[in-house]
Parts: C-alpha cells; sequence; structure tokens
C-alpha cells in the first residue's frame, strides 16, 4: 500500500537553471513554479545567478524570462552579462526576456497612508504578459524596505506577492543579501520556504573562495556540501567533486615514459595509461626535463597533454626544453599540447580545482602534468592541499587520463616522503636524487615502487645532455655508487688495465713466437747434420760398392791375363 | 472587481477632466498626477483627499491625471511607481511623489510645497 500511495504523490517539477553543475547538485534544477532565494553577501555572485537562471532560461529551455531589478539599472545589467557573451539586447528584441528597473529613493518618496505595492504587481504582470514569460528574477528585492518605511505594508506585500508568483506558476528567483545571524537582512527567508541557496565569498589568508550550499530544498534530496563555484567567462560553474569511490575502471595499456631507459626501467613499455605517477626530486635534478619529455612522447602519438605549471610561465618551459633538445613549440601550435600557468597564491584551492576540472572537461587530454604540485601549499593549508590533490588524482583515474605530478623535496628532510602524503595515492613513484662526491653533484633516478609491473631494483645515473635525458648505468664501487666524473675516472681505469692485458697477452704471444722460431731452427740444423752425415754414409757406401767392382774387375782382369789356371782357378774359386 | 473598474474608474476621469477644462487654469498651473488600480478604497479616498486639497490651496491652478494602471499597466514603468495609490507632482519641477491615501492632510501640504506657495 504504501507503494500505491507514493506512486500516486505528486513529484516536484524542477525547471534547470542551466548553470554547468547546479542541476547536477539539486537532481534537475529550482523547483519549477515556485519562489528560490539566492542569498548571500555582497559581491557573491547572487545576481549573476539569477540572470544566467534567467537568460538560459531563454535560450536553452525556451522559456521567457522577466528580470525586475532594484539595484542596477537594465544598461548595468546589459554590460555585466554582455562580458559573459549574453546578448540581452537580442534577447529584448526577441521577446525572450523583460528588463524591468525600479527605483525606490526614500528621498523622492513621501509616504502618507494607506497604500499597497499593487503598482510593483501591475509592472511584473505587465512583463509577464509581454513575453509570455514563465521565470521572473527579483535582484534585489529587500532594496524596497530601505525606500518605504512602512514594514507591515511591506511584509504583507512581499507575502502576497510570493503567493502571486506561486499561483501564476512562475519558476522566481529572489536575491537577498546575507543579513547577521540570519540569511537575508530581511528575514526573506520567512516567505520563500521552497528551495534556499547559499552562495558565499570566502577569503582565507587572503585568497578568496567562491562556495555555494543548498541549504534548504523542500520536497527533494540535494547535495548538501559546500561546493565551490567558478565565474568565468561562461559564467558561473558549480562543481561537484566530493565523489572519491575507487570504483573506476583501469587500463591495461601502456604507455612510454619518453625516456628510453625509464621505460626499460620500468620493464619495457612505460606508464600504465591512466595512473598516477608521482615524481619527486630535490631543486634541479631534472624533473621538468622528465615532464616535458613525457609530454612529447605523448604529443607525437597525437594525444593531448595539459600542463599546469605554478613556477614557470609557457615561454621560459619552452625556452628551457628547447635547450636540451626537446622542441615543444609545434605541439603547442597544434593545440596538442596547453600550458595553464598560474600561481597557486591567484586563488583558493578549491578554486584551482575547479579551473582544472574545467580545462581537463574541456581540453580533453591523455596526459596531465602539474609542476609542482608541493607549492599547492601556498593557497591552503598543508591538509587542505592533500585533500584537494587526492580529489584531482581520483578525478584523473576516474577519467583515464595518465597525472605526471611533480613534487619538489625539501632538501635535508627524508626524501622517501612527501609532505602531501600522496605517497600511498600514487601507482609509480619515480625518485630523482642527486649525490655529491668528487667535488661534484650527479643526479640518479631510480624506482620507489610502481604498481603491477616488474620495475628495476637499480639506480641510474640521470644524464641531460643536449640531446634529452638519457639513463647511464650507474658503477658500484667500494665507496657506493660512483657517478659523474668519478664514474667516468672509473671507466678510463678499467680501460687502461683491459690495455695492460692485451699487451701482455701480446708480449706472450710474441715471445712463444720466438721460442717457436728457435726450436724450428735447432730441428733444422739437427736436420742438416742429419743429412749430412746420411750424404757421407751414402758417398761412403757408394765408394764401397765402387771399390769392390774394381776389385772384381782386377781380379777378372788378373785371371785373364792368367788364362791357364785362370778357369781351374776361377772353378776352384767358385 | 475587474468588470467594474472601468465604469468606477470613468467617474474620477471624468472629474478629472472637468477640472482642467475649468477656464481659469493659467499655464504654470500645478500638473498632479495620481496613479491608482482601479476604484479600491485607498484610490477613492486618495482622489477625494487630493481634490479637497486642491480647492482649498491651488482653486484654479491645477490639474489633476488619473491614471489607472489596471488599463494602462505601461505606464507605470515610467513614472516608477511601486507602491499604490502614489501621487506625482509633475510641475512644478522638482517631480515629487506622495504613495499613500493622503490622509494625513498636513503632511501633504508639506511634502507638496503647498505651503511654500500659500506663504507667497
Amino acid at each position: 500500500m504504501p507503494r500505491a500511495v507514493r506512486s500516486r504523490l505528486p513529484v516536484l517539477q524542477k525547471a534547470p537553471t542551466g548553470i554547468s553543475g547546479f542541476d547536477d547538485i539539486t537532481g534537475g534544477g529550482v523547483p519549477r513554479g515556485r519562489p528560490t532565494l539566492v542569498c548571500g553577501s555582497a559581491g557573491c555572485g547572487k545576481s549573476l545567478f539569477a540572470l544566467e537562471f534567467l537568460i538560459r532560461g531563454a535560450t536553452q529551455f525556451g522559456e521567457n524570462g522577466v528580470v525586475m531589478t532594484f539595484e542596477e539599472t537594465a544598461e548595468d545589467i546589459r554590460k555585466n552579462v554582455a562580458s559573459l557573451g549574453f546578448d540581452v539586447d537580442q534577447l529584448i528584441a526577441d521577446k525572450k526576456l523583460v528588463i524591468d528597473f525600479v527605483k525606490v529613493d526614500r528621498n523622492e518618496i513621501e509616504e502618507n497612508g494607506e497604500y499597497d505595492l499593487e503598482g510593483l504587481f501591475i509592472r511584473l504582470a505587465h512583463a509577464i504578459q509581454t513575453v509570455g514569460a514563465k521565470r521572473v528574477v527579483l535582484d534585489t528585492i529587500e532594496t524596497l524596505f530601505s525606500g518605504l518605511s512602512n514594514q507591515a505594508i511591506l511584509r504583507s506585500e512581499l507575502r502576497r506577492l510570493f503567493g502571486w508568483l506561486k499561483e501564476r506558476e512562475m519558476t522566481t528567483i529572489i536575491t537577498g543579501e546575507r543579513g547577521d545571524g540570519q540569511l537575508t537582512r530581511q528575514g526573506l527567508e520567512e516567505y520563500v520556504s521552497d528551495c534556499v541557496v547559499l552562495l558565499d565569498h570566502r577569503v582565507v589568508g587572503q585568497i578568496s573562495t567562491r562556495r555555494l550550499r543548498v541549504v534548504k530544498y523542500r520536497g527533494s534530496t540535494h547535495g548538501t556540501n559546500e561546493y565551490p563555484f567558478l565565474i568565468d567567462e561562461e559564467g558561473i560553474s558549480v562543481l561537484p567533486i566530493t565523489s572519491s569511490g575507487l570504483d573506476y575502471e583501469v587500463s591495461p595499456e601502456r604507455v612510454t615514459s619518453g625516456v628510453e631507459g625509464v621505460d626499460q626501467m620500468l620493464g619495457g613499455p612505460g606508464y600504465y595509461r591512466g595512473s598516477t605517477v608521482l615524481l619527486t626530486g630535490t631543486a634541479g635534478t631534472g624533473k621538468s626535463s622528465m615532464a616535458a619529455q613525457l609530454a612529447r612522447s605523448t604529443c607525437a602519438r597525437g594525444e593531448r597533454c595539459l600542463y599546469f605549471s605554478f613556477e614557470e610561465s609557457p615561454a621560459q618551459i619552452l625556452r628551457n626544453m628547447k635547450s636540451i633538445g626537446i622542441d615543444l613549440a609545434p605541439f603547442v601550435r597544434k593545440n596538442l599540447l596547453r600550458f595553464h600557468t598560474t600561481r597557486p597564491t591567484v586563488h583558493g584551492l578549491e578554486m584551482h580545482l575547479v579551473r582544472m576540472h574545467k580545462l581537463i572537461a574541456e581540453f580533453k587530454p591523455t596526459v596531465v602534468m602539474v609542476d609542482p604540485i608541493s607549492n599547492m601549499r601556498a593557497a591552503g593549508t598543508l591538509d587542505e592541499s592533500t585533500n584537494m590533490l587526492v580529489r584531482l588524482v581520483d578525478f584523473l583515474r576516474k577519467s583515464n587520463i595518465l597525472g605526471f605530478l611533480i613534487s619538489l623535496s625539501a632538501q635535508g628532510k627524508a626524501i622517501e616522503s612527501t609532505d602531501e602524503g600522496l605517497s600511498s595515492m600514487v601507482d609509480t613513484w619515480l625518485l630523482l636524487r642527486d649525490v655529491e662526491s668528487h667535488g661534484e653533484r650527479n643526479r640518479l633516478l631510480y624506482i620507489l615502487k610502481s604498481r603491477g609491473m616488474a620495475h628495476s631494483n637499480q639506480v641510474r645515473e640521470f644524464l641531460i645532455t643536449p640531446g634529452g635525458i638519457r639513463l647511464v648505468d650507474a658503477y658500484l664501487g667500494e665507496a657506493g655508487v660512483l657517478t659523474g666524473s668519478a664514474r667516468l675516472a672509473q671507466e678510463a681505469r678499467e680501460a687502461r688495465e683491459a690495455q695492460l692485458a692485451a699487451e701482455e697477452v701480446e708480449r706472450k704471444r710474441l715471445a712463444l713466437d720466438h721460442r717457436r722460431k728457435s726450436t724450428e731452427a735447432q730441428i733444422e740444423a739437427l736436420r742438416a747434420a742429419y743429412h749430412a752425415e746420411l750424404e757421407e754414409f751414402e758417398r761412403i757406401a757408394a765408394g764401397e760398392t765402387e771399390r769392390r767392382q774394381e776389385a772384381e774387375r782386377i781380379r777378372q782382369a788378373m785371371a785373364r791375363s792368367r788364362r791357364i789356371t785362370g778357369t781351374p782357378a776361377l772353378n776352384g774359386r767358385k | 472587481m475587474k468588470k467594474d473598474s472601468p465604469r468606477r474608474k470613468a467617474a474620477p476621469k471624468a472629474t478629472a477632466k472637468r477640472t482642467t477644462k475649468s477656464p481659469e487654469v493659467p499655464d504654470d498651473a500645478w500638473n498632479l498626477r495620481l496613479y491608482v488600480a482601479g476604484q479600491t478604497p485607498k484610490s477613492l479616498a486618495a482622489f477625494s483627499n487630493l481634490k479637497r486639497l486642491c480647492e482649498e490651496h491651488l482653486a484654479g491652478r491645477y490639474h489633476i491625471e488619473v491614471i489607472d494602471l489596471l488599463k494602462h499597466p505601461e505606464l507605470a514603468q515610467n513614472d516608477q511607481i511601486v507602491a499604490l495609490p502614489t501621487l506625482v507632482r509633475k510641475l512644478p519641477e522638482p517631480i515629487k511623489r506622495i504613495v499613500g491615501d493622503l490622509s494625513k492632510t498636513e503632511r501633504v501640504i508639506v511634502g507638496m510645497d503647498i505651503a511654500k506657495l500659500d506663504a507667497i
């Protein structure tokens, strides 16, 4: 049964304001056909809020409007909103908007006896009828209290006016000046009970932040936080940056860090897309150069990169990076790289965050750099800056944007920590430090952590050369890591030793060669002696044979000479 | 009430016209304009109070124009009318405004500088 009852209940109708973010907070805008009170102190932007509601109503939602202004003339209003790009004259010419300036000057008005504010009703009714208005703005109706003295009449007439507007189903915004101890000076909140929005312009430590809060919204749920808002050339933007859910998608895709050596240290392909990288380092260790390399490689892929710089101007960054061979100017021209440079103290942290949100939503980068996060503290307290950065990191992760945060670590402090306490928030943490030895300072890079990748545990030397950043293996010597000229000396020593060893081998080889040659010579001499003996022997042997033949020849010759006895002798001899 | 207003309004307006037509009105006459919204008790009271006052102090030198904003709402803006009834002294300069039913006659005399005129 309760369910049936609920479904029969009329749902509160809402009229979108068109003010970016506000409709999200309120789940659709202000209550349709009812008055809404927008209050705040002077200069908080309440008139602008009301006018934007009216103008966007006429231009975007087809609901014409009437503004009854008690403080500014029609001309003032025209000028005020022209700076936001709204052409009021055109809207008036198109019969979509009526501006009625109501001047109530106590000096010109004498009160005498009974009166009512029917004149105001008639003017309003006439204006509404002229354009067929659905929306009405009364800015700032409390001015009547200073122009007319009969409070009793004014109060009863105001009550009647709000009833009258409700009866005509006018979606109305009434602005009111903030009073002491109550929302408005004249207690307008008594009459407007449906929706009350409070605008605030707070200055803390000389830095101002605009905030908006929905104090009350009868019959509707609404965000109850204080939301920072921004007034810029496109009007008001309210940013409901409160979510810190951890339910975002993650990407397995990896993108290069822009430095080959760093990619190798991370196990190959580089950072995860959409992850958060923290680079900490002491002054002058090349943090911005790392960022520039990343920017270059991102833009070279045709992706967009947004660089928030809180220390250097774009021209300065471009010039400095060019000196190490990183030319970013072409990417700026192609609108792939955008710099946004402000001093942290320009406005409050919330405003920084709002502005960053807005720029990111508008530029749609895949890589966002913040250089450095460590001086955001200048615009607030440490806690506030941590809070702001956590929300920024959440937002970047949710949008699958690679966040590259640079933090300057103070000299003499533990380098494995950040003041902002971000260490547990980030996915990859690179640390740049310098070591002083042998009368020089050299840079070292190592990876403190990198979630979800097999990263190197090595310390590398980090060189900034005219051709960009280069990583070199650092030498481990007896006194620790050797860098710079110590490394060069070590390299030279090793080269010398290698040379000496090579010379030794050569010497040995030559000696052996000699030995071989002398051995061969000895062999040759022996062989020669042998040959000589052999020859001698053969000669002797040959002489002997000849002698025998000679002897035989002689014997035969003798036998022939002694013929008679020769034959028997021969035979006998045989 | 709206239905009644044109007819009822005709009465004061006719009165006003009758006043203007009186031959003895000089060029430097008082030009008074009374803004009302229909024939409410307040507007009727304001008109009769004003008329009586003028007859007493400015006989033959005044001109009352009654403007019914229910009929001519566009006229409200020109004279910056917020409260009703409103009496506007267009002439002599400077322009002066009195809101209310003009029941406090003495204050109307002071407010409109009629007393000064009498002194002269």
